[in-house]
C-alpha cells in the first residue's frame, strides 16, 4: 500500500502541539507502516515537498518566512490542518499584537543587551505586524484547537483521516 | 568567495540556519549559526500580573515547560518573599527530574540517533526517528519507553504532559497522593534499566565516532552549571560556578540575584538569538552550559550510580572535557541522575505532606528565578509595581549561553568537513550534527518570537546560487 505523505511544520509556536503529536508514544511504531513523514522538524527534507498528502502546521504566522511558508504549504498539500491554539488563533505569540514592531525589538536588542546595542539585519527575517492565525492567509480544512490539543484528539483526527473518514466534528474540544 | 547556506537545520528544536562562507580555492573560511526568530516576551509580558508569568513564560517553549514554569515560580516567590513549603520543594525537584528524563530522552532518541545508529552519511529522506524505528526498533522503544516515563510523571502529578498549570508562586497546586508515588515507583527499575543499557550501548558505539569526538566542536571554553555549596550537581536549587578551561574554578557559588555582575548580553547583527557572555572578560569570555557543562562544573553529581559514570566519564575524556559531541554522552548520564534523585525523592516520607503552598502578596518589587533546564541555566529576572504588574522582564535562557560556542563548533565542523565546490549531503549534516549535539531550544532562546530554519545553499562571490541541498 502506498504511504501517506505527511508534513509537519512549525511556525511561530513552542513545539507543544509537536510533542503532544509524539505523545501517542508507542503508537507511532504501527503509524510508521502507513505513512512517510517528508517534511518537518522530525526530518531532514531541505524542501517543502511537492505532492503531500496531509500537513499539519503548529503556530501562528508572525514573519515574512512564516508567511511564504504557508503559502508554499497550501499550493503543495492536499489538506492543511491548523494545529493547536497559535495556529488556530494566534494564541500567546499575538500578545505582541498591541506592541509596534520597532519598539519590541528596540526592547530585546537595544535595551536588552550590555553590548553591540543594535537590532539583527543580516540574514534574519522581517517580523510582520501582527502575528496572526493561519487560516488568515490561506485557507485551512481542519481546525485542532488546544494548547496543545490533547494527543487523543490528534490521533484520532490522523486515524480518521487515514482510515477514509471525515474528521469527527464532535472531538472534545479543548481550547487552552 | 562563495557562501553555502544550510536552511532550516533540521531536526532541532526551532529554527535556525547556517552559512558557511568558502574561499577560491574551495576552503571553509568562516561559518555562521543565525536563529531566525524573535517572540518579544520580555515587551509582551509588560502589564501582565505577575501570577500569570508561569503560564504566559511556559508557552516559550513545549518541550521543556516545565523548566520556564519552575524558574518563573521562582522568581514569583522571591517576589511575595515567602520560603515554600518542604513538600513543594521537593515536588518541584520530582517533576523537573522527570522533564530531564523526557527532554533528554527526546534529544537523543529521537532528533540525534538518526546521525549515531543510522550514520551521518544515511539517506537523509530516512535519516530520521521512524527511520530509527525501522532498522532498531528495540532501541526505538526503548526512546518511547523512556520519554513517556517522564511526561507520564509530569501529567500524574500536573494533570498535563505539556503546560501543566500545577507549578505555581509559593509551591505546588495539589500534593502528591501515595497511590501516584506508588505507580512512579513500580515504573522505575524498568526505566533504570533502559537507561543503563542506553548508555553501556552507547558507550560502546561512541569508539566508532573518535575521529568525530576531536572535530565535533572540541575547544577549550569556560563551561557554567549550578552547584550546591558541596559543589555536586544541582538542578532545581542552587547557584552558579563558572569553572575555566583548564579546570580551575573561576567563580563560585554566584547566587540568582548576582546574575548580572557575572553574565553580559551582546546582540549580534545577523541573528535574533543573543549572545551571553563571561562578564569579567569581555566577549572573550565564552562558556558553555548544558549536559557537557554541568559535568564539567560539578565535583561529582552526589548519587552513586552517576558519579561512577561521570568518573569514567573523565577518566576516558579528560577534565574538563571539550568535545561538543560529548554532549550526548553527558546526556545519558544525566538521565541516569534523574532516576536516582526521583528515587531518593520518592523515599522522603515527608513528600506526601498536603501542606504544599505558600500564600502572600507581593512583598517585594523585584525577583529572580533560576534553575537548571534541560539544555543550562535558565534565569527569570522580574521587575514589578506595588499591584504586582511586570514592569520589566528579561530571560536568559539556556541556548543562549551557548551561541558563541555554537558558532565557533559550527565553523569547527565546516572547516574538517566541507570541501571543494560541491557540496555533499554528508558534509553538510555533520555542521547540522554539531548543532544538534547542544540541543539548542529555539523556541526557547528566541522567546523573542523566532524560528531556526536551517537549510544550505551555496553562493558565489556577488552572491549567485549555485548549488543548494
Amino acid at each position: 500500500m502506498k504511504k501517506v505523505k505527511v508534513a509537519t511544520v512549525w511556525l511561530d509556536g513552542c513545539s507543544g502541539c509537536h510533542m503532544s503529536l509524539l505523545d501517542m508514544d508507542a503508537l507511532i511504531i504501527s503509524l510508521a507502516q502507513k505513512i512517510d513523514i517528508v517534511y518537518g522538524p522530525l526530518v531532514d527534507a531541505q524542501e517543502f515537498p511537492e505532492d503531500v498528502d496531509v500537513t499539519l502546521v503548529e503556530g501562528a504566522v508572525s514573519s515574512q518566512d512564516d508567511l511564504s511558508r504557508v503559502q508554499t504549504i497550501r499550493q503543495r498539500s492536499r489538506l492543511v490542518i491548523s494545529v493547536g491554539d497559535c495556529a488556530v488563533t494566534g494564541n500567546v505569540p499575538a500578545m505582541r499584537n498591541s506592541i509596534p514592531v520597532n519598539k519590541l525589538l528596540q526592547r530585546v536588542y537595544v535595551e536588552g543587551a550590555d553590548t553591540n546595542k543594535a537590532i539583527p539585519t543580516d540574514r534574519v527575517p522581517a517580523l510582520l505586524k501582527t502575528v496572526r492565525p493561519v487560516s488568515e492567509y490561506v485557507k485551512v480544512d481542519y481546525c485542532l484547537p488546544g494548547c496543545p490539543p490533547p494527543a487523543k484528539n490528534i490521533t484520532s483526527m490522523i486515524t480518521n483521516l487515514l482510515e477514509g473518514r471525515k474528521p469527527e466534528a464532535n472531538l472534545t474540544v479543548k481550547f487552552g | 568567495m562563495k557562501r553555502v547556506t544550510i536552511e532550516p537545520v533540521s531536526r532541532i528544536e526551532g529554527h535556525a540556519k547556517i552559512t558557511i562562507q568558502l574561499n577560491d580555492s574551495g576552503q571553509v573560511e568562516n561559518a555562521e549559526l543565525h536563529v531566525t526568530q524573535v517572540r518579544g516576551f520580555e515587551k509582551l509580558t509588560e502589564g501582565r500580573p505577575y501570577y500569570e508569568m508561569p503560564g504566559i513564560t511556559a508557552r516559550i517553549c513545549g518541550i521543556c515547560p516545565i523548566s520556564h514554569l519552575l524558574a518563573s515560580a521562582k522568581a514569583c516567590d522571591a517576589i511575595l518573599a515567602v520560603k515554600v513549603p518542604p513538600a513543594a520543594r521537593k515536588l518541584r525537584e520530582l517533576v523537573h527530574c522527570a522533564q530531564f528524563v523526557q527532554s533528554h530522552a527526546l534529544s537523543f532518541f529521537y532528533l540525534s540517533s538518526p546521525d549515531l545508529i543510522l550514520g551521518m552519511d544515511a539517506y537523509p529522506a530516512t535519516r530520521n526517528v521512524l527511520g530509527v524505528i525501522a532498522s532498531h526498533p528495540e532501541l526505538a522503544r526503548d526512546g518511547i519507553e523512556l520519554r513517556k516515563f517522564g511526561l507520564q510523571v509530569i501529567e500524574w502529578l500536573g494533570q498535563e504532559r505539556v503546560h501543566s498549570s500545577w507549578i505555581v508562586p509559593g509551591g505546588v497546586k495539589s500534593p502528591m497522593s501515595a497511590a501516584t508515588r506508588d505507580k512512579i515507583l513500580a515504573e522505575l527499575p524498568k526505566v533504570r534499566q533502559i537507561a543503563e543499557k542506553t548508555l553501556q550501548f552507547f558507550k560502546s558505539a561512541s569508539d566508532a565516532f573518535k575521529d568525530d569526538i576531536a572535530k565535533f566542536g572540541c575547544f577549550p571554553t569556560m563551561y557554567l552549571g549550578m552547584v550546591n555549596a558541596k559543589g555536586e550537581l544541582q538542578l532545581y536549587d542552587g547557584n552558579l560556578r563558572f569553572r575555566g578551561a583548564d579546570d580551575g574554578i573561576v567563580a563560585d557559588q554566584i547566587a540568582p540575584d548576582d546574575y548580572a555582575s557575572f553574565i553580559s548580553e551582546a546582540t549580534l547583527r545577523n541573528s535574533y538569538l543573543k549572545a551571553p557572555f563571561y562578564k569579567p572578560s569581555g566577549l572573550e569570555g565564552m562558556y558553555r552550559v548544558g549536559p557537557l557543562a554541568r559535568l564539567n562544573t560539578a565535583d561529582r553529581c552526589g548519587t552513586p550510580h552517576a558519579d561512577k559514570e561521570l568518573n569514567e566519564f573523565h577518566q576516558r575524556f579528560g577534565k574538563p572535557a571539550h568535545s561538543a559531541f560529548l554532549y550526548h554522552h553527558a546526556r545519558l548520564i544525566e538521565i541516569i541522575y534523574a532516576l536516582e534523585r526521583i528515587e531518593t525523592l520518592l523515599a522522603d516520607e515527608n513528600i506526601l505532606d498536603d501542606h504544599v503552598r505558600a500564600t502572600a502578596g507581593v512583598n517585594s518589587l523585584e525577583g529572580v528565578g533560576m534553575i537548571e533546564a534541560p539544555r543550562g541555566v535558565l534565569i527569570h529576572h522580574y521587575k514589578v509595581n506595588a499591584e504586582g504588574a511586570i514592569t520589566w522582564a528579561n530571560l536568559i535562557v539556556a541556548t543562549g549561553h551557548n551561541n558563541l560556542a555554537m558558532n565557533k563548533s559550527v565553523k569547527q565542523v565546516a572547516t574538517e568537513y566541507v570541501r571543494g565546490d560541491k557540496i555533499q549531503e554528508g558534509m553538510l549534516n555533520r555542521v547540522s550534527a554539531v548543532v544538534r549535539a547542544y540541543d539548542p531550544c529555539l523556541s526557547c532562546s528566541t522567546h523573542t518570537d523566532g524560528t531556526l530554519d536551517i537549510g544550505i545553499r551555496l553562493l558565489s562571490q556577488t552572491g549567485e546560487l549555485l548549488d543548494q541541498i
